[in-house]
């Protein structure tokens, strides 16, 4: 086993830990823990399986392995990118649906109130 | 003849140096017998005295705890509406742009022409403040795209000056575009069959605060609003 192999799957060992350690301590829900531990596995494999690069490159037709490696990378990290924009577009909806329900509840309670002390 | 219920909705954004003027001019109007109307105030995160100073002259006032912009503002208004059951409601801007008298004339097209969307223009007849002449470029693209997408001719088509009557209402109470509204909410309405009509009305300069719109931001209006009018469009 080269060096290289060595630390590779000690950062990802690392970094599936510190995933861990987020949902655990409730930074991280769950749902979005998925995307990462997906990539922690798919990066410990190749730690292992040191051909299995050229492997999958041959198979797609790829001549250099690393091209392979940047072409998936960014257009992984390009989909997760639109995929929190939908969240970001969802979670400003419904917090604006919480403001307008509560400034109208609190009108209601500032007038509820008048009457009765009226 | 029944009474008509009103609600004018004035969205507020650090206007305490225009309210309190805006609110006596709406207190001292004097409408038709079978009319009522209640002024409402949605004072959008103000950092000034907005809140106070509107309550002060006697309005109605809905704070809301964060900053929505004025999409979201005038929805709370819409929301607040529905559950009222109002018979229109009115969109007028608390800078002061729109003088409480012109009010009278929607309300009266509104009566006599049943429309379900009365828009008060600037530019029908071309009287009082008429705004910058870029502005009034790119009013007249939106006058195009509109006119494009829904082949309704609709001159004044991002004023702020709108009546809504009460079908209208169930319709924006549940949907409206959170800034920059004007535009792409009559594509939206226009799409579910509304009608729409223009009536004119004389506006003034703003009397205070500042517009939603300056400067550098007027490139990204223009494309937002046409990417979303697009996508209203379309939209089912």
């Amino acid at each position: 086993m080269g060096r290289i192999q060595i630390i590779t799957i000690l950062v990802n060992l690392l970094f599936i830990w510190y995933v861990a350690y987020l949902i655990i301590k409730g930074k991280l829900r769950e749902e979005y823990s998925i995307v990462w531990c997906v990539c922690t596995v798919i990066l410990l494999v190749f730690s292992f399986w040191r051909n299995g690069l050229q492997v999958v490159s041959n198979l797609f037709g790829i001549y250099e392995p690393p091209n392979m490696v940047f072409t998936a990378a960014i257009f992984v990290a390009l989909i997760y990118l639109l995929h929190l924009s939908v969240v970001a577009s969802r979670l400003h909806e419904q917090n604006k649906k919480l403001a307008q329900e509560i400034s109208l509840i609190k009108l209601q309670l500032k007038e509820l109130a008048t009457k009765e002390n009226s | 003849m029944n009474l008509l219920k009103g609600l004018v909705i004035i969205p507020c954004y650090n206007e305490e140096m225009a309210i309190g003027k805006l609110l006596t001019e709406m207190k001292v109007l004097s409408l038709p017998q079978h009319i009522d109307v209640d002024v409402l105030v949605v004072n959008d995160c103000s950092k000034d005295k907005t809140s106070a100073k509107a309550r002060e002259f006697g309005a109605r006032v809905i704070d809301l705890p964060i900053n929505l912009g004025i999409g979201g503002a005038m929805q709370t208004g819409f929301i607040y509406a529905q559950q009222n059951n109002y018979d229109f409601a009115v969109q007028m801007d608390g800078d002061g742009q729109h003088p409480p008298v012109e009010l009278i004339k929607l309300i009266d097209h509104f009566i006599t022409s049943q429309s379900n969307i009365i828009i008060g223009s600037r530019f029908v007849l071309k009287q009082g403040f008429q705004s910058s002449t870029l502005r009034r470029i790119g009013i007249s693209y939106f006058h195009y795209l509109t006119y494009l997408f829904t082949g309704k001719s609709i001159y004044d088509i991002t004023s702020g000056f709108r009546l809504f009557d009460k079908k209208t209402i169930q319709i924006i109470a549940s949907r409206y575009p959170d800034d920059y509204p004007e535009p792409e909410s009559l594509i939206i309405l226009s799409k579910a069959g509304l009608s729409v009509k223009e009536v004119p009305v004389i506006m003034r300069e703003r009397q205070g605060g500042k517009s939603s719109i300056r400067n550098f931001s007027q490139l990204y209006y223009m494309a937002k609003v046409t990417i979303a009018m697009f996508f209203s469009n379309i939209r089912k």
